[in-house]
């Protein structure tokens, strides 16, 4: 099984050269053949997340095998928790790609925005399949600079201002990971992450390590947009198409932001509970700043995308009040039910706000505006882009039985069983605030009095209908998670792959 | 645009040829000396680049010359991964494996693949390299 690692890196950057080869003489070749692709690499990682469980494959690139213990050349690994995350990406990649078949219609040059987009799924497996930081940083570059000319691709002054101030803050953030990087190779002599992790724990805390430590966790904080490097997400989440914020939301911030941040924190760095404080607090603080800023919101994506900082808030809270538990000798079982939680949601948000991203996509596909002021009363022409994006908007605010509320509602269990009532009782609240923006983006989209400026005759074409029922299902299946069978085969090996490490 | 001087056109398409192939050169001896495939990339995207501006934009067909361009750069990238996978189906089925004879280290036809990789990647670069050069000069163009 170690043998397939590689071609989750390998089939789309192949397919991405293929498809800007042969896109410009074959029109319907990209529509149809990339969507093939992820389907192909989404059924290959739900075939490995069954067949995986609590084993770790290592695959070594070139066949380089260790010598005398100490590994040469570049490592492939996967846990359960790459596997999980490969499971998210390559499906919600298959159900984008799916979505924009009819979507891409609007764009020229749709061959480039298929290549583009192989190339941002194609890092992003990367990131989760490597065992190598050196690597993750290439890859994690790979799947960002394709993401920046993505936020672009409409080409008008909006897109081009925010993707150049996503590139600027996303550039300052790759520069605080590779100087990272670079400190930590300095203060270990080795890229290899369990290399690393073996050294760090048998050497005594040494300053580099800590200021290694310090830069990545600024690093990864720009990169998943926590709140105070928050500002190049709404602008860049809002102005590319609509099914890459939908990966962007959905997958980008959490492959190459929070899956970095756990991975380097739980996995490689001994554990110290002053970094595990600032991690909580970086949650709370995204938690709360996010969802008051979206209520003020009148465009759509933008209001969904300060919603996603709110929401990646609930998961890095409950991750760093894990490592807290973890880091303090507390209970391990609630450490687990914390971590727990924290991925659980991230599961559940990656498909939410994929479904909200692409209902925002339907209207604005329709009726050309994505102001909330001018829409209207569009339940009756629009049923399942209405439909559907209220069982998204019930997910995300957290009503049972809809996947979103199981989750939150083990974080916020998590909580109070460690003490931190203060931060269960915030995690309510702000559940609350999100149900009071959701309500307002129903109410004015969809139900209400019809707008005279924005109507339309009829719903979105099939391909975006189907794409969307097939969220909106997952939305609800998600919810049988919390039940101990699929919960021990999906999310479980995904919550030891983490903690293994640190006890 | 009509290029340079005379004197200017006939000295870089003297020297064109010189640069391009100290760039080949370059990428050969990749796994031998200090250099390799990205640095000889550039070294023969820029005997290009040097041409195009001393003999003026127009004199190239551009629009041709830039598809060819990144058709070359895609097709440079393909043959890179078939070459890396290939190691998945042949000898110890690694990928990235080393699967030629290595030869006496020291030899210009040693090191197995690298030198086949170098070439490859060199490719590339010049390609890539070229097809931005050329993006930015038809944007100007069309202004």
């Amino acid at each position: 099984m170690e043998a397939l690692l590689p071609l989750f890196v390998v089939i789309p950057l192949g397919f991405a050269f293929i498809t800007a080869l042969l896109g410009r003489y074959i029109p319907l070749f990209h529509r149809i053949a990339i969507p093939l692709v992820f389907l192909f690499l989404s059924v290959l990682s739900v075939w490995m997340m069954a067949n995986l469980r609590e084993t770790v494959l290592t695959y070594m690139v070139g066949g380089w095998e260790p010598v005398n213990g100490i590994p040469v050349g570049i490592h492939l690994s996967a846990d359960g928790f790459s596997v999980l995350l490969l499971v998210i990406i390559n499906s919600l990649a298959f159900l984008s790609a799916f979505y924009s078949y009819a979507y891409i219609e609007q764009y020229t040059s749709g061959h480039y925005f298929y290549a583009l987009f192989c190339l941002m799924v194609a890092g992003m497996n990367g990131v989760a399949v490597t065992g190598d930081i050196f690597n993750l940083y290439v890859f994690l570059e790979i799947a960002a600079i394709a993401s920046y000319a993505l936020v672009a691709f409409g080409i008008k002054k909006e897109e081009l201002e925010a993707s150049f101030k996503y590139q600027v803050l996303g550039g300052i953030g790759s520069l605080f990971i590779l100087f990272g990087i670079g400190v930590l190779y300095w203060a270990t002599g080795t890229l290899n992450m369990a290399d690393i992790h073996k050294i760090i724990g048998s050497t005594a805390v040494s300053p580099g390590i800590v200021f290694a430590g310090v830069l990545l966790l600024a690093g990864f904080g720009i990169k998943s947009a926590m709140v105070p490097f928050h500002s190049w997400l709404p602008d860049a989440h809002s102005s590319a198409p609509s099914p890459i914020s939908a990966m962007l939301s959905g997958v980008l911030i959490k492959s190459i932001g929070i899956y970095c941040l756990l991975r380097f924190f739980f996995n490689i760095f001994t554990a110290s509970s002053q970094v595990a404080y600032v991690i909580t607090t970086l949650g709370v603080a995204s938690m709360v700043i996010g969802a008051f800023l979206a209520i003020y919101q009148w465009d759509i994506k933008r209001l969904l995308a300060y919603s996603s900082i709110s929401q990646i808030g609930y998961v890095v809270m409950s991750a760093g009040i894990g490592l807290i538990l973890l880091c303090n000798h507390g209970d391990i079982h609630v450490a687990a039910l914390a971590i727990f939680g924290g991925i659980y949601h991230l599961m559940n948000h990656a498909f939410f706000k994929g479904l909200l991203f692409l209902n925002a996509g339907s209207l604005e596909y329709r009726l050309k505006t994505r102001n909330l002021l001018k829409m209207g009363g569009l339940a009756s022409s629009m049923p399942v882009t209405s439909s559907t994006s209220l069982v998204a908007s019930m997910a995300i605010a957290g009503i049972p039985p809809f996947n979103g509320f199981f989750s939150k509602l083990v974080i916020i269990v998590a909580a109070v069983k460690s003490g931190f009532y203060g931060l269960a009782i915030i995690a309510v609240i702000v559940s609350i605030i999100t149900l009071s923006l959701f309500l307002k983006f129903q109410r004015y989209a969809f139900y209400g009095k019809p707008s005279e400026s924005a109507t339309t005759e009829k719903d979105v074409p099939f391909s975006m209908e189907g794409t969307m029922i097939l969220l909106a299902v997952c939305c609800l299946l998600l919810s049988l998670l919390i039940f101990p069978f699929f919960r021990n085969l999906i999310l479980m090996p995904a919550v030891h792959a983490l903690m293994n490490a640190t006890i | 645009m009509n290029g340079m001087s005379l004197i200017v056109k006939k000295i870089t398409q003297l020297m064109a040829g010189i640069i391009f192939l100290y760039g080949v050169y370059v990428m050969l001896h990749g796994h031998l000396t200090p250099g390799g495939g990205f640095a000889g990339g550039t070294i023969v995207a820029g005997s290009f680049i040097l041409l195009i501006v001393a003999n003026g934009i127009r004199v190239f067909g551009l629009h041709r010359e830039e598809q060819l361009s990144s058709a070359v750069e895609s097709i440079a990238i393909l043959v890179f991964l078939l070459l890396a996978t290939a190691g998945l189906l042949t000898g110890a089925m690694w990928f990235f494996q080393n699967y030629m004879p290595h030869g006496t280290p020291g030899n210009l036809v040693s090191a197995g693949l690298i030198p086949v990789y170098n070439l490859v990647v060199g490719t590339e670069v010049a390609a890539a390299l070229l097809t931005i050069f050329l993006g930015f000069v038809i944007y100007k163009a069309e202004d």
